[in-house]
């Protein structure tokens, strides 16, 4: 076949370049030149190589955030998407019930995040707070302000009641779409429930789970507004996140250069868990061998 | 392995059935004898995927009752009844390899694993899928899925019957006669009943030893393809079964013959007698294979302008005007067809008469 080489042929991939450029690379460049110089003033900058990210590295108060924040996300992706599932699986199938389920169900995601931190904020504390009172009525010594357990409890149940709705209205979704035949079929052959579950939902659900998963691992990798209205991060720092931390980092104490670092390795880490979560799934029952 | 009776069966999908429009299913009795392969013929709508789910309990009819070798089962959960059912589009559970969807129906009423395998083995190599074994089943073709699903089917060897939803819908024109044929193969080994529903006659006439045609949620005739072809019981089944379909004609009875229009046409004696005393609307059936082209001015032939003549390679279809009616003649291929005028001629023993769309006989 012969080759034919015509340089002109870039400009059909032109309009593509441009519209990354502005909707990712440029305002990703900006970051990027923080990373690397310390700027004093306008006009008055040096360039420091990777001096910033060196310190942020080695930044101890950053280490805890990042180990916080693993624990976090995946404490919640262990709650969230079972029960997601098992929301799903239990929710009416037809008529005027489902409809209802569904939008009482999706309540939570409709309701502004600065709110949610606010809802539970008033709803966990002891004096007046429902949960607080209630819980401390019963006995258990509840107060999320002061104990670093009772704030991580309120901050994780807070996000399985936001976030879990996404969960359940993704696979209750993915449910629909397994035709009837599947579960007559099953019938025939007498599956028990737990059979049903784990060789025809599981496996057909595969696609909206790994979508679940990756939304909800990239939103709670990233979580800010509810964990800063309902602790601020504490008690001391025991519910400061990755973004809660770049925020003191950038906006508090003005460290432009190691906060622009940490951008970039906040942004690689979620990146690099993504394509593992991605990758991962999409293996999952395809390259186990016959057994 | 069991006698199948249905008992005054009617179902209907609406909560409250007023019409008789409303029963997807009407007082349908009717035995499956052991060990028979069926074929359950109808047009889209019929009821017949209704009556197959019913019978593997699938859905609970509305009245009526259910036996499996006299043992009432209606209320009974498929799982409960002894029964395998095989669906329209493959159902295979995709992250099991060939052998263990095979082994499935197998492993869920607890059988050992050494009398699994062997089964397993044994039905894989009727459909032959021995080669797949080991596969995973969701990488294989659209037919090696069906063949999968075929196979869950076939595995438990003591099930009251197989029953078959219009399995070879989507599959592919040539391997459908393949595997048609070793289906009755394998009724002929495994000694299964087994029922096949299809709106296809041919797939129907290939398949079953006796054809159960259904018609607006009642079976219409239950007989060997020979009896469908010859006798049919009711004008859907000659409409239905046949092409092109029985010729039929509303018509009155005239002193031992059937009158269409203006045109007297003959009779035998019995079929006159009992279409004398029937009430109700008479129609003459004759199907196109049995109507004769003979020589002008021959005893009761019928003089009829011709329409057209369509040679379709082997054979030749004749479209000639009775009248207001028009009839359809099959004759063979050499047979010379003088245009203009036919002479129709209508043999006695193939002329029936229906009353209300019902046989006579």
């Amino acid at each position: 076949m012969q080759k034919i080489q015509d340089n002109r042929a870039w400009l059909l991939v032109l309009p593509v370049f441009v519209t990354v450029a502005f909707s990712a690379i440029i305002p990703l460049m900006t970051v990027v030149n923080y990373s690397v110089q310390d700027i004093l003033g306008p006009d008055n900058r040096v360039f420091v190589g990777t001096e910033w990210f060196t310190e942020v590295l080695q930044d101890e108060d950053l280490h805890n955030a990042l180990v916080r924040q693993i624990m976090f996300s995946a404490m919640i992706l262990a709650i969230e998407i079972p029960l997601g599932i098992a929301i799903a699986r239990a929710l009416p199938v037809k008529g005027w019930r489902a409809s209802l389920s569904l939008v009482v169900l999706a309540l939570p995601l409709l309701i502004p995040w600065n709110v949610v931190g606010t809802i539970w904020q008033i709803f966990g504390r002891g004096d007046i707070g429902l949960a607080g009172y209630v819980v401390n009525a019963l006995g258990i010594d509840y107060n999320y302000t002061a104990d670093p357990l009772a704030a991580w409890i309120t901050v994780v149940v807070m996000d399985v009641w936001h976030w879990t709705p996404l969960v359940a209205l993704l696979a209750y979704a993915g449910l629909r779409a397994i035709p009837d035949a599947y579960y007559q079929a099953a019938q025939i052959d007498g599956a028990s429930t737990w059979a049903v579950f784990r060789y025809i939902q599981l496996p057909k659900l595969r696609g909206v789970l790994l979508i679940a998963l990756l939304l909800r691992f990239m939103d709670s990798f990233m979580i800010y507004t509810e964990p800063f209205v309902l602790t601020g991060g504490g008690p001391g720092n025991s519910t400061t996140f990755l973004s809660q931390y770049l925020a003191t980092l950038a906006v508090g104490q003005f460290d432009l250069g190691p906060a622009a670092a940490f951008s970039i390795i906040y942004f690689l880490i979620v990146l690099l868990f993504c394509f593992v979560f991605y990758t991962a799934l999409q293996n999952v029952g395809r390259s186990r061998p016959a057994s | 392995m069991a006698k199948i009776d249905l008992v005054e069966l009617s179902h209907a999908y609406t909560a409250n059935p007023q019409r008789r429009e409303d029963y997807a299913l009407h007082k349908l009795t009717m035995t499956w004898e052991d060990g028979g392969a069926y074929a359950l013929l109808g047009p889209s709508g019929c009821g017949k995927t209704t009556l197959l789910n019913i019978i593997s309990g699938l859905v609970k009819p509305s009245t009526g009752r259910v036996l499996f070798n006299g043992q009432d089962v209606t209320l009974l959960h498929p799982q409960q009844r002894n029964i395998a059912q095989v669906f329209q589009f493959p159902v295979i559970y995709d992250t099991m390899t060939v052998a263990d969807n095979l082994a499935f129906p197998l492993r869920n009423r607890g059988w050992g694993a050494a009398e699994t395998r062997k089964r397993v083995e044994e039905i894989a190599e009727i459909l032959e899928l021995t080669g797949d074994l080991k596969n995973r089943a969701s990488g294989l073709s659209a037919d090696a899925k069906q063949k999968i699903s075929m196979g869950r089917g076939l595995v438990r060897p003591d099930v009251a019957a197989v029953l078959f939803d219009e399995p070879l819908t989507t599959i592919d024109q040539h391997l459908k006669w393949t595997l048609r044929r070793k289906l009755k193969q394998i009724h002929a080994q495994l000694k299964l009943s087994l029922i096949y529903v299809t709106h296809d006659q041919v797939e129907a006439m290939t398949f079953a030893d006796k054809v159960v045609v259904m018609y607006g949620g009642e079976v219409v005739q239950l007989g060997s393809p020979q009896d469908l072809f010859e006798q049919p019981a009711h004008t859907f089944v000659g409409f239905f079964v046949g092409s092109p379909g029985m010729n039929l004609m509303p018509c009155r009875i005239e002193g031992g013959s059937a009158v269409v229009g203006e045109v007297r046409i003959p009779l035998d004696p019995g079929t006159a007698q009992r279409a004398g005393q029937a009430a109700g609307k008479l129609t003459l059936g004759i199907r196109p294979e049995f109507v004769e082209l003979a020589r002008p001015g021959a005893p009761d032939s019928v003089p009829s302008p011709i329409e057209r003549v369509e040679d379709l390679g082997n054979y030749k279809i004749v479209t000639a005007r009775l009248g207001e009616q028009v009839v359809m003649a099959k004759v063979s291929e050499d047979e010379a067809v003088s245009s203009g005028t036919a002479h129709l001629r209508f043999p006695p023993q193939w002329t029936r008469i229906y009353a209300d769309d019902r046989s006579l006989a």
